[in-house]
């Protein structure tokens, strides 16, 4: 016996040591991944509070150089920026409850195993994630409802994702038990109350996952607003980010002659790259901020989703 | 019980039955209505309303008054020079991503669950997860800032070792590259997730039996975790696969500038171009068709031979 266990701790220590090296090469793999992913995100932020010289000269690498705030009271006293800003919070408000009040009752009702419809109506959405018109005859019936420039035209079309109804029926399929309608319905209940006053307060946790969802997608997309909107004034965040991160259309193709204006044009144009942080870092902050107490639930509705593959 | 049943005769309380359900089905049927309602406006009225591909469209006469022309707006398609280079850059583009963004997340997992320290993988979880949130705009932005010749990182990096600073977007022999790894940089955590939690089903007993029998932490994924995800990544293989021609508009139209566009101009990007700026409407369509059918062919294709080969299909 003693022999044995001899062996046994021997073997123990030999598979350490082979593991030992596993484990330190796997732990190096991923913190240079970490710092990979970890980095640019951190220097956007000090970029956004150092000095747009020392960001430009190359100065700015760990931490903030210069520190000041003025990217973000520049931005703040943008009109265009700050309309745009409430814009994306008020689409983003509406096409959540548009996106619940559509997907959540339907995720229900297929969740039924008595719903005469199953079959049917599921076959209905399969249909359209593998087959659809296309952008311009979406954009001609959108035109043809009279959408064009309104926050609806953002809102109805993709009111319904089949990749979230699927994770909502999966959550009330194995969550709000058949026989819990039955006792309910025996007491004198509808479908309709059983929804609103069972069913929906069990279902928090899936309702989280939703509003999540749907919501990071309505403030990070900019594809719709740039097809349907053409009035400046209801641009979203996302739109108006696009024209000055990307296409660079900030006013500053004027000709500078005199030295002094061209003083003046540079310090704009460093208060303009300045600014690009600090804007990135608030068009940001409405999902990061929420993200660490978001991170949980958004993982349970993959996880929900992968159940149905 | 026989002579009961033909007592009560069998239509009549099955016709009852059947009612009854009717009945109780209402309500779920009323549910389904917005749903069915909108999705039938903005899904299904634009399939029946794909013909204008087959008809030569203007505002007057409308999509159902427009002559029919026939495929002519395929074959222009197919002749123009346009064709190959859209194909071709979407093809490369999708392909590439796919052989590099696919197995990058899996190997993420694994390492993930093998790591022993619960803390600091929980950070990294955290830490890598997060770029998934920031939305496409902002991403690239970041991206064009960082590579920027005048204050860009990249380039003051460059400066400083001695080199020339390189003007990455309008290169374009890097614009593939830059496309593809910044989407893994900001994709890899959180498509590891759905391994992660493939990996963490797996019963520990088989990993202690595993490791009663001397096995290596390379030996237990070699044998045990791999395996046991590989029915996941074929789902999600067949499904990168089924997409493979509709790479998404907005990130590519984003990074595109003038210097690129003979290796950025993609499918979605030449669809927009066509409709909504050139205003013709038909060819945008029919471009727009013809990639949808590719797709539901691809697809097809793809989850037929994975039945074949492993078992694992969609449908």
């Amino acid at each position: 016996m003693k022999k044995e266990r001899e062996i046994e701790v021997e073997k123990n220590i030999r598979r350490c040591k082979e593991d030992v090296i596993f484990d330190v090469i796997i732990f190096v793999i991923l913190t240079v991944l970490l710092l990979i992913v970890a980095y640019p995100l951190w220097w956007v932020i000090i970029s956004s509070v150092s000095d747009p010289k020392a960001v430009s000269g190359g100065q700015v690498v760990w931490h903030p150089v210069g520190l000041t705030f003025r990217g973000y009271l520049e931005v703040f006293e943008d009109d265009l920026i700050v309309r745009s800003f409430l814009n994306s919070v008020l689409y983003t408000v509406c096409g959540v409850l548009v996106n619940l009040a559509v997907t959540l009752p339907t995720a229900y009702a297929l969740s039924r195993d008595r719903f005469s419809g199953k079959k049917i109506v599921t076959i209905f959405y399969v249909i359209t994630m593998f087959f659809g018109g296309g952008l311009i005859p979406t954009y001609l019936v959108v035109q043809a409802c009279g959408l064009l420039d309104t926050m609806w035209a953002l809102i109805l079309p993709g009111s319904l994702s089949v990749y979230n109804m699927i994770v909502a029926r999966t959550f009330f399929k194995s969550n709000i038990s058949e026989e819990l309608y039955e006792a309910a319905e025996i007491d004198g209940c509808t479908q309709g109350r059983f929804f609103f006053q069972i069913a929906l307060p069990l279902s928090g946790a899936i309702t989280a996952i939703m509003v999540l969802y749907y919501g990071v997608g309505h403030w990070n997309s900019y594809f719709s607003a740039l097809i349907y909107m053409s009035d400046q004034n209801k641009f979203p965040l996302q739109l108006v980010l696009r024209s000055i991160l990307i296409t660079n259309e900030a006013a500053l193709q004027q000709a500078a002659t005199t030295p002094e204006a061209r003083e003046a044009l540079n310090a704009k144009k460093e208060l303009v790259e300045l600014m690009k942080y600090s804007l990135i870092i608030i068009s940001s902050i409405p999902v990061l901020v929420l993200y660490p107490f978001i991170q949980r639930h958004f993982v349970k509705g993959v996880m929900i989703g992968s159940v149905k593959g | 019980m026989k002579t009961k049943g033909k007592q009560t005769g069998s239509i009549q309380p099955r016709k009852r039955s059947f009612l009854e359900t009717l009945k109780k089905d209402w309500s779920l049927w009323t549910f389904c209505i917005p749903g069915i309602i909108l999705t039938f406006i903005f899904s299904y009225i634009p399939m029946y309303g794909v013909q204008i591909a087959f008809r030569r469209f203007n505002a007057k006469q409308g999509i159902w008054g427009s002559p029919w022309v026939g495929l002519r707006y395929f074959q222009r398609f197919i002749e123009s020079p346009y064709f190959v280079r859209t194909v071709t850059n979407t093809l490369i583009l999708s392909v590439y991503g796919l052989i590099v963004s696919f197995p990058i997340p899996i190997i993420l997992a694994l390492m993930l669950n093998s790591f022993r320290h619960k803390r600091y993988r929980k950070v990294i979880q955290t830490i890598t997860y997060a770029p998934n949130f920031i939305s496409t705009i902002v991403m690239c932005g970041m991206l064009i800032l960082f590579l920027s010749p005048t204050v860009g990182i990249i380039n003051t990096v460059i400066k400083s070792l001695g080199g020339e600073a390189i003007n990455f977007m309008a290169k374009k022999e890097y614009w593939r590259h830059l496309y593809v790894w910044s989407g893994v940089w900001q994709g890899m955590g959180w498509s590891s997730v759905i391994y992660f939690a493939a990996l963490s089903g797996i019963s520990p007993e088989l990993h202690e039996a595993a490791k009663c029998d001397g096995a290596t932490k390379f030996q237990i994924i070699r044998y045990i975790d791999f395996p046991s995800i590989l029915p996941t990544a074929t789902i999600q293989l067949i499904l990168s696969c089924g997409s493979i021609l509709s790479i998404g508009f907005e990130k590519a139209f984003a990074l595109q500038n003038d210097l690129n566009t003979s290796v950025s101009e993609i499918i979605s990007t030449y669809v927009y171009k066509v409709g909504m700026l050139d205003n013709n409407m038909s060819y945008s369509s029919a471009i727009g068709l013809f990639n949808t059918m590719v797709n539901l062919v691809i697809l097809i294709i793809v989850n037929k031979a994975a039945d074949k080969m492993s078992g694992t299909s969609l449908f």
